[in-house]
């Protein structure tokens, strides 16, 4: 069965899922009014379909897939920018390979590359770094992409350029924060979210206070979570148990490595480099407040909007969506992946019109792996 | 990018700039250790820590390093990460 040999403790999943069926029942959660639990995460997302944990638990836990993959959030514009940086002459492009297969307006990074570009794909921006270092003669940008997991990683790597004086690194920063996007979901009046599993690795470099609002403010549960199949069990259990006792906390299910007030280097690096942007545009959410980390001017010589006057140096460009996609819709829990029109059709990881179908984070491209391909006919 | 994966660090490979040797899955790879470095460097060789883009974000104990590069096979998070350290390679080789 593929259950027992996919969980490396059965019993253990066993055990949580029939405790999560009578929590659920005690609180009157059913198929057609259940508990909304939004995994804000695309890492639990993808754990969620791998593991089919939203098939397994009891019919009345509905789960929210959340805007938690920042590959998936990043808005056509910032590609576009991302593009226009990297086909300057002299320059090296760096990037995360999740980075791309993002459509932009016209092209994605990976047929910029095709067309020419010196785009190269790396593990970490210290491989960037390094690339500076061994090309002086060329400018190297590092797309700086991801939530508080990966921004201290270019933090400290500007740091380190700063010591070493390398006048030829530059960092695009599209570092974005995970509260703000929480509080705007929070606040939309169409919103159905009864609970939270917070993204574990974004907690171990912020601890776990900064979602003391959603539990203080909003009276929502929240538990940060590991992204192991037994971790999200049991945080569906700590959210649900909040509910039947009318509790709203901020719990940590993975204090394993998770500590209490995050990762103090971390947040120092952060705190030097990095400053909060008046509001910074998600795919599918808008311009949310405070949402975006920027350079600082101490670091200015660093910040490649600056260094090649592009993107928020500039003032803001509206570019529209993708006729036909429901990314928006379905990043807010309003719509279903297999509802949008688009899914399977004009979208699929091979020929991904919609962001969410880009990165196996993606809520689309998770559902599209794991099955969801079978509930859609195939196309005329 | 967002996952990480554990990694044994084997060595210091430079004091100042916070650098180590790391395995990860059989694959060696220089990390920064700043974010999880308390006192002497030297004290991290044989720890286990989880690596993110590059860099050591929490130590972990051995049982837990083993769960974690469990569950990222099982995810196929694991051959992912690798196959970008390879990339990373490749592009300080000039593709
Ligand atoms: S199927 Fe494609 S277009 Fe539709 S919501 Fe998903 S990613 Fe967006």
């Amino acid at each position: 069965m593929k259950f027992a040999s996919e969980f490396r403790d059965p019993k253990a999943a066993k055990v949580l899922l029939a405790e999560i069926a009578k929590v659920a029942d005690r609180i009157g959660a059913t198929k057609d009014k259940p508990v909304h639990i939004m995994e804000v995460c695309g890492g639990h997302t993808h754990s969620i379909f791998r593991y089919g944990l939203d098939k397994l638990v009891h019919e009345g836990i509905e789960f929210i897939h959340g805007p938690g993959c920042p590959v998936c959030v990043l808005p056509r514009a910032r590609v576009d920018e991302c593009i226009e940086i990297a086909e300057r002459p002299g320059v090296i492009f760096t990037t995360f390979g999740d980075a791309m297969r993002v459509p932009g307006t016209k092209k994605s990074l990976l047929q910029a590359k095709a067309d020419g570009a010196d785009i190269r794909m790396v593990y970490s921006p210290l491989d960037a770094l390094e690339l500076a270092r061994r090309n002086p003669e060329r400018e190297v940008v590092f797309f700086g992409l991801g939530f508080e997991t990966t921004t201290p990683s270019t933090a400290l790597a500007i740091q380190q350029a700063a010591r070493e004086g390398l006048g030829n690194f530059s960092v695009f920063c599209n570092h974005i924060k995970v509260p703000e996007p929480i509080k705007a979901l929070l606040d939309d009046p169409h919103m159905c979210l009864d609970g939270f599993i917070g993204p574990g690795h974004v907690s171990m470099v912020i601890g776990i206070h900064p979602y003391d609002f959603i539990a203080q403010d909003y009276g929502k549960p929240l538990a940060v979570a590991g992204f192991e199949p037994l971790d999200l069990l049991q945080s569906v259990l700590m959210v649900l148990r909040q509910i039947a006792e009318g509790r709203a906390e901020v719990e940590n299910q993975y204090a394993r490595v998770v500590p209490e007030h995050g990762n103090p280097v971390s947040l120092a690096a952060i705190d030097d480099v990095y400053e909060t942007r008046p509001s910074f545009e998600w795919r599918g959410l808008g311009e949310i407040d405070k949402s975006g980390l920027r350079i600082r001017a101490q670091y200015e010589a660093y910040d490649a909007e600056e260094k090649f006057g592009i993107g928020y140096a500039t003032g803001r460009r509206e570019v529209e969506e993708a006729e036909g996609c429901a990314c928006g819709q379905v990043m807010t829990g309003r719509t279903k992946p297999v509802d949008c029109p688009q899914f399977g059709r004009g979208c699929t990881p091979e020929m991904p019109l919609g962001a969410l179908m880009v990165s196996s984070e993606g809520a689309c491209a998770a559902y599209w792996q794991y099955g969801g391909a079978r509930a859609v006919e195939p196309a005329e | 990018m967002c996952l990480g994966i554990p990694g044994q660090i084997v060595a210091i490979t430079d004091e100042t700039r916070q650098m180590a040797m790391a395995e990860v899955s059989g694959v060696r790879r220089e990390v920064n250790v700043a974010c999880v470095a308390e006192g002497a460097l030297e004290g991290l060789v044989g720890q286990w820590a989880l690596i993110h883009v590059g860099f050591a974000m929490s130590l972990i104990d051995e049982d837990e390093a083993e769960k974690t590069l469990e569950a990222l096979r099982d995810l196929g998070e694991a051959q992912e990460a690798l196959e970008q350290m390879a990339a990373g390679d490749a592009a300080l080789a000039g593709e």
